[in-house]
């Protein structure tokens, strides 16, 4: 166990370094320069020479990359062009909103996906099983902008029962999180119900099916705490597709997390908070594939750690 | 001998170059506002920093103005110079030295007075290379600065504090845009001993000399003004608080005025919706409408071929049907025939530019050795609306026969290919377009079609670069009496028309200024829509709604 944690983190240090690399070396390519966009349209040649030293961009990309990482080393993200701050505080100031955004995003996942899967498998070939399989393919596929503006239409505008955008309550906390919710209830959904058909064909459902136990118990007590622990282990993976939701959701709703920050930072060139919150969100994921990994077996045994 | 000018005497001969009459700083009170109320103005983009050395961004630029003054501004809602934190000026005849005195009494938000000291300071701040100012280059006509830039000097010999309320600016040329420099943002004062207490992060505590004072920030949410009550103009502001809502998409933005959760989406109508809004009568009537100092503009790169021939440029000149490219917007600008906006000085209102003439523009083509046109590309930024009307001129080239390939890219990689010589053959420029930083004819010229913007990573892109013009820039610009303003004015015009037969751009558009209120917003349209306090000149606006 302990050597394959070891190697596993191993592992994933060479992805984040590996991600970091890649990051870095594609800004260094884009043919933007942040200096002229820090120095302004009135700037002499001079003063832009000046900033572009003072910014170490005048060195070659592998001194600059060198310095990125040995200041990462000791928790440097460094400085923002654009907002002059430390990328360090920017990020943290606004994690805890992605990460309540991640909470309500789970939570409706599971509840809907969850739901929407049982039902689905209990009806089997019902149009019922159907219609719910078909919602679900919609979910997965609609795009979030569109699901967002409509809930945000519909919910907020048209019936006023939530804010329209902005955070700090529950209320506002409902929209984002169903919005990237329905993408995973989706999957969720999906999953949800194979593996419960799969569960209600063991013979052990036969054996209670013929013991008269009442269709409920049959499947809330035994099939569902079967079913349900393999689609439980997937959260982890989840973070990935997260992280590509929050950037979108979090602009639409003004919700003030690190996907608003990224995609600003990205319309900008502002190259040391897009280098920040990639390595953030490589960290999440990188993070949540280890501990959906690890936490796996412990589920369900038929699963062993290699 | 020096010629002295009070400020209502400097202001009259001042409005008089302007063409508009002037009023008294201390005149201006609304006698109809009422004092009180909050308001909510929300934006999309963070707020970079509110440091008025560094800040030049949409959202903080009238945020900076209401927090900081400098010795000179604007009369509200036009581009009227007047004094500010001076009280009044001189001006040498040689048009090299401006002496300015200053009020007294001027109290810093953390209690201290403001004095020639705090001004000096300042300048040499936004000069210094260290703070990284993408102002320091409108400071370039004052003795000294290139010393400051270079590093060489701290401090800018040209400035002298003469006394704690009267300070001298000596200049290397005679130099008429002088006054504006003075009232742009990065000019403004600031206390020495709360730049050094915050360092770096100053523009995340600022501390001026304005009508409101700083008083809370949550990053990426909010930014919250309160009234300064020590504010040297009597009666203003009127507003007790200002709460700046940030991340807020422009369409979430419009909803949430439409429910009056807020009072000024600061980043107007979003285009997808304007057609909705316009033809609500309701809504309509809370839309204000101004002029905005902007041109939209296709440049053409004069040294790569075949633009480097003047006939072609004229040719395109002719293609571009402007009328539909403004029809494409919904209206939300007017058809511009030279590079200047009609509210500056020194537009030409007699001048009528190329007309729309495919068939003049073939024949030019033709004389020009191009009968079956040839191929190029076109550069524009990827954002709506930008992509549509860059088709629409790759269709009008198409129709004199210019096969014309669009490169949609995001901004920077844009403004990129501009700067690099053998970048870009045309740019459509909207996205990226001109603004003026002060409303004078200059500041469309020495960047974006001078000499001085024709180099490298320059703004310049269609790398124009006539030396006569440049002399007979630097000729007007030395005219600073302003009672030869009118003489100044002719000048700049009469550059503009050979710029506009040399054709080095099209000018396609002048944008408009589509404002949306709450209806409990009071004062006067134009402060809505102010040129200068851009978008909204928060010092002068109030609610109705306070008891």
């Amino acid at each position: 166990m302990i050597a394959y944690l070891g190697r596993r983190v191993i592992q994933s240090l060479l992805i984040l370094l590996g991600v970091s690399l890649i990051t870095f070396a594609l800004l260094y390519l884009l043919p933007a320069d942040p200096v002229r966009q820090i120095a302004g349209r009135s700037a002499t040649p001079e003063t832009v020479e000046n900033i572009r030293r003072q910014l170490g961009l005048d060195q070659p990309f592998f001194i600059q990359y060198w310095h990125y990482l040995t200041s990462l080393l000791s928790g440097d993200l460094g400085r923002s062009y654009i907002q002059r701050s430390e990328v360090t505080e920017l990020i943290v100031s606004r994690l805890p909103a992605s990460l309540l955004l991640m909470v309500g995003a789970i939570l409706c996942e599971l509840v809907i996906g969850l739901t929407m899967g049982l039902l689905a498998a209990v009806r089997r070939g019902t149009a019922t099983d159907q219609t719910l399989m078909v919602a679900s393919f919609v979910g997965v596929s609609a795009p979030q902008f569109v699901v967002g503006l409509l809930l945000l239409y519909v919910f907020a505008v048209r019936l006023g029962w939530f804010p329209i955008g902005g955070y700090g309550t529950w209320r506002h906390l409902v929209l984002p999180s169903l919005t990237m919710g329905i993408l995973g209830a989706g999957w969720y959904a999906r999953m949800m119900r194979s593996s419960m058909i799969d569960v209600l064909r063991q013979d052990y459902m036969r054996t209670a099916r013929a013991k008269g136990l009442a269709r409920g118990a049959i499947i809330f007590r035994h099939a569902l705490p079967n079913a349900i622990l393999p689609v439980i282990a997937m959260i982890g993976i989840d973070i990935g597709i997260f992280m590509g939701g929050i950037v979108v959701v979090e602009s639409v709703f003004g919700w003030p997390g690190i996907g608003q920050l990224a995609w600003q930072a990205i319309q900008r060139v502002d190259i040391p908070i897009i280098m920040g919150v990639t390595l953030v969100s490589a960290f999440a994921i990188v993070l949540g594939n280890l501990l959906a990994d690890t936490v796996a077996p412990f589920i369900d045994p038929r699963i062993k750690l290699r | 001998m020096m010629k002295f000018l009070t400020s209502t005497v400097a202001v009259s001969a001042l409005a008089l170059m302007l063409g508009m009459t002037s009023v008294r700083a201390e005149d201006a009170v609304d006698p109809n506002a009422k004092q009180g109320g909050a308001i909510t103005i929300t934006y999309k983009d963070d707020v970079a920093t509110l440091d008025p050395a560094i800040g030049y961004d949409w959202q903080n630029w009238s945020m900076i103005k209401s927090l900081f003054d400098g010795l000179m501004d604007y009369e509200p809602g036009t581009t009227n110079l007047r004094p500010d934190l001076a009280e009044s000026y001189e001006i040498a005849p040689d048009g090299k030295t401006f002496t300015f005195k200053l009020r007294q009494g001027v109290k810093f938000h953390n209690g201290r007075e403001m004095t020639a000291d705090d001004v000096k300071y300042s300048l040499d701040r936004v000069t210094n290379p260290k703070t990284q100012s993408p102002g320091a280059g409108f400071f370039g006509s004052i003795k000294g600065h290139d010393d400051v830039a270079a590093g060489k000097a701290e401090s800018l010999a040209g400035v002298t504090v003469v006394d704690p309320y009267t300070i001298k600016f000596e200049l290397t040329r005679p130099d008429a845009t002088f006054l504006h420099v003075m009232a742009i943002n990065f000019s403004h004062v600031v206390p020495k001993e709360e730049v050094e207490k915050y360092g770096a992060d100053f523009g995340k505590h600022p501390v001026g000399t304005g009508a409101f004072k700083f008083a809370e920030w949550t990053l990426g949410q909010r930014v919250v003004f309160e009234r300064n009550p020590d504010y040297w103009h009597k009666g203003l502001p009127y507003l007790y608080r200002i709460s700046f809502e940030i991340g807020q998409e422009p369409i979430v933005a419009l909803l949430r005025l439409q429910k009056g959760e807020i009072d000024i989406p600061g980043d107007g109508i979003p285009p997808a919706k304007f057609q909705e809004v316009m033809a609500d009568p309701e809504q309509k009537a809370r839309v204000v409408v101004g002029g905005q100092l902007h041109t939209g503009y296709i440049t053409m790169n004069t040294t790569m071929a075949p633009f480097d021939n003047v006939k072609v440029r004229q040719a395109v000149n002719m293609a571009i049907n402007k009328d539909r490219i403004v029809q494409l917007i919904n209206n939300r600008a007017v058809p511009a025939n030279q590079p200047l906006p009609p509210s500056m000085p020194g537009y030409d209102k007699e001048f009528k530019g190329y007309p729309y003439d495919v068939a003049k523009a073939k024949a030019l083509l033709a004389e020009a050795g191009h009968p079956d046109g040839f191929e190029t590309q076109l550069f524009a930024m990827n954002t709506d609306p930008n992509p549509r009307i860059a088709q629409a001129i790759q269709q009008d080239l198409a129709a004199v026969g210019i096969k014309a390939g669009i490169q949609s890219l995001a901004q920077a990689n844009v403004i990129a290919a501009g700067g690099d010589k053998a970048g870009a053959p045309m740019i459509w420029s909207g996205g990226m377009a001109w603004i003026a930083d002060f409303p004078d004819p200059s500041n469309f010229y020495g960047p974006i079609l001078g000499c001085a913007g024709a180099v490298a990573g320059g703004w310049n892109w269609s790398w124009y670069c006539n030396k006569d013009l440049d002399a007979k820039a630097a000729e007007a610009d030395s005219i600073v009496d302003p009672a030869k303003s009118g003489e100044r004015a002719k000048m700049w015009s009469e550059i503009y028309r050979k710029i506009m037969e040399d054709a080095p751009w099209v000018p396609v558009f002048n944008e408009q200024r589509f404002t949306m209120k709450s209806a409990r917003m009071g004062g006067a349209d134009n402060l809505y829509v102010d040129p200068v306090h851009i978008p909204i000149n928060y010092d002068y606006v109030y609610v109705t709604d306070v008891q």
